[in-house]
């Protein structure tokens, strides 16, 4: 009597060594074991379906005249029509400018920030202390959209802000500086790294903490002080962790958010505060211009996937380090 | 000699190291006050006199305090109907998004479940891609979710950055021999997920709970597109009305006449912008609240998060 050592086979009753029961097929039986997974799966699966791979499908009105009578396929195509309007614009390349810059000084202002606050709270001694400041610098960071730009407007007052008094104070003259297109950028980019450097200090920690003490306890002994050990060991260690994090930021640099912005514009500082996002909800919510605004958002995509290779490539060409 | 070469050595390195750390603390020091002081300033002024604030003389302390500013946006009734309907959508949003992260996150964190990958690469190509702002739009206006809370519910049903996060915790911390053996008694997987893993979960569930609930709790964008009706505003959508648009409040009565109900309107013309302060504060208070208690799961969720990553 052979007793088949097939896994294809259901091992059967067969004592007497008959022909095995019919075969059950492997993904039968494959599913009626794990079917339930993948039902714990399916409404994450529904949707995501629904609510982010259908309105890739609705994207394509950007290439129509999308009336909301006439559904997405009873709009009429008319190709590059969008696109062309929006590029040719009067005022592209000044929404083009203002996003671009936005992004860029944050980027210069706010990203080497984190940096150093990470190393420098990796140097405290007192574990205590270092734990009270960590917990109070992440504060800003879970205060409301709102809440920061409403507290940056109250203090931007010309006649109660505090910015304002400390300025007559100190003999200055008093500014509406919400006003001004001038002072739009650095509001804007001071606040960010304000609400932002403690919180994203973590991950920088994070990676601190996992240089090896070794190499550490070795430089020690020949004789490096601090600030030798943070540029020689520390920083090194990290840099892998510092580059992706550049990549990425690189990457969406022509996608500023319009949450932060919408809530500190005004008609007299637009000249520097519409970005294309504000302006596609102004131009497509407000003014439901669907078609038009969709073919912005499609183009503002297309560029920030080619910066994203173009960055990631270029690093992987000058170091070991690249996203993929 | 050895520990004369080493003893030597330690004392170099301590002077430079002490007047490093003291230098080190001191720094910290001043970036803590930065980081603070906009929000000590804000409860300050709350709690002080108007009068003295317009004339510039509150920096340290609280002068002339008064609690009249919190008095008079206590009784401005949009900030209550927001916080209502902020908490009642933070709350079902909140349950709603966790029952459908969970499982899925416990789900794809299975070993040998076929056309895992597949399936991860779907829900992961829309971190990157999307269709926009105005197809969203248009899709929440064909579900006629408009101008309801739903919209802000219904569609934040998943987070695949909260999914992932989850799916690491279930892959590091569930072993496989507690699958085998709730196999060998007989459980069937959904039992396993119910009796078994669920429970285990607390430490994930509390995590992404708590983003979830800040995610909702702080979000305005979804209400400024798709709700119009007042009575439906969120707590940041009311705000947004009071603080950036500088909506009249009621209480403030512009028909007034007599000479002292010109001084009063005086009065509440500079309570304006202190209540406004006030009104931060109470916006804020929530959060501030519950943070010390939190913030230990939120910084476990970004360094699962990076490991991740």
């Amino acid at each position: 009597m052979t007793m088949k050592k097939d896994k294809q086979t259901n091992i059967s009753a067969g004592a007497d060594g008959s022909a095995a029961a019919p075969r059950r097929h492997p993904f039968i039986k494959y599913i009626s074991n794990y079917y339930q997974i993948y039902l714990l799966m399916l409404p994450a699966v529904i949707f995501i379906f629904i609510f982010c791979y259908y309105p890739m499908y609705g994207a394509q009105i950007a290439f129509r005249d999308y009336k909301f009578k006439l559904g997405i396929w009873g709009s009429e195509w008319v190709g590059l029509k969008h696109f062309i309007r929006f590029v040719t614009g009067a005022n592209f390349w000044q929404l083009f400018r203002n996003t671009l810059l936005l992004s860029l000084y944050s980027l210069v202002a706010g990203f080497p920030v984190p940096i150093i606050l990470a190393f420098l709270l990796n140097e405290m001694r007192s574990q205590a202390f270092k734990r009270t400041v960590q917990m109070l610098t992440y504060i800003p960071h879970f205060m409301s959209t709102v809440s920061v730009c409403g507290l940056i407007l109250l203090f931007l007052k010309r006649d109660t802000g505090i910015i304002n008094q400390v300025i007559t104070l100190l003999g200055g003259e008093a500014k509406d500086f919400i006003s001004d297109p001038k002072a739009f950028r650095t509001i804007y980019v001071l606040s960010g790294v304000w609400q932002g450097a403690g919180w994203g200090s973590i991950i920088y920690l994070a990676a601190l903490s996992g240089v090896d003490s070794q190499i550490i306890e070795a430089a020690r002994i020949d004789g490096a002080n601090r600030i030798q050990k943070i540029l020689y060991i520390d920083f090194p260690s990290i840099l892998p962790t510092i580059i992706i994090l550049l990549i990425l930021n690189c990457g969406s640099i022509l996608s500023v958010g319009s949450d932060k912005v919408l809530l500190l514009q005004n008609p007299l500082n637009m000249d520097t505060s519409d970005v294309i996002s504000t302006y596609v909800y102004r131009i497509g919510i407000l003014d439901a211009q669907y078609s038009f605004t969709t073919a912005i958002g499609l183009f503002n995509s297309i560029i920030n996937v080619i910066m994203l290779t173009i960055v990631n490539t270029v690093a992987g060409k000058l170091g070991d380090t690249s996203l993929w | 000699m050895e520990h004369a070469i080493n003893a030597h050595a330690k004392v170099r390195e301590s002077r430079f190291d002490r007047v490093f750390d003291a230098v080190n603390a001191v720094i910290m020091a001043l970036i803590v006050i930065i980081m603070l002081y906009p929000l000590y300033y804000t409860v300050i002024v709350s709690f002080s006199d108007p009068y003295l604030m317009l004339r510039g003389e509150i920096f340290l302390y609280i002068k002339g305090f008064t609690l009249d500013s919190y008095e008079y946006m206590v009784r401005e009734k949009s900030i209550w109907t927001g916080y209502y309907n902020s908490i009642l959508n933070t709350a079902i949003g909140t349950v709603y998004a966790l029952a459908v992260t969970i499982p899925c996150a416990y789900a794809m964190s299975r070993k040998g479940i076929k056309g895992k990958g597949a399936i991860m690469g779907y829900f992961v190509f829309t971190m990157y891609f999307g269709g926009g702002l105005i197809p969203s739009y248009i899709l929440i206006r064909q579900l006629h979710l408009l101008n309801t809370r739903w919209a802000l519910i219904i569609p934040a049903a998943m987070s695949v950055y909260n999914m992932i996060i989850a799916r690491t915790f279930y892959q590091s911390n569930i072993p496989d021999e507690l699958y085998e053996a709730a196999k060998i008694d007989g459980a069937s997987e959904f039992r396993i997920f119910f009796s078994v893993v669920l429970p285990l979960s607390g430490a994930i569930i509390a995590v992404i709970a708590l983003y979830l609930a800040v995610g909702h709790w702080n979000s305005y964008f979804n209400a400024l597109i798709y709700i119009d009706d007042r009575k439906l505003y969120p707590l940041q959508m009311v705000l947004r009305a009071i603080l950036v648009q500088s909506q009249q409040l009621q209480n403030i009565d512009p028909n007034s006449v007599t000479p002292d109900e010109l001084v009063e309107m005086m009065r509440k013309q500079m309570l304006a912008t202190t209540m406004k302060y006030a009104l931060i504060i109470i916006a804020s208070l929530p959060m501030l609240m519950i943070y010390p208690f939190v913030q230990k799961h939120f910084v476990k969720g970004v360094m699962i998060g990076a490991l991740k990553g």
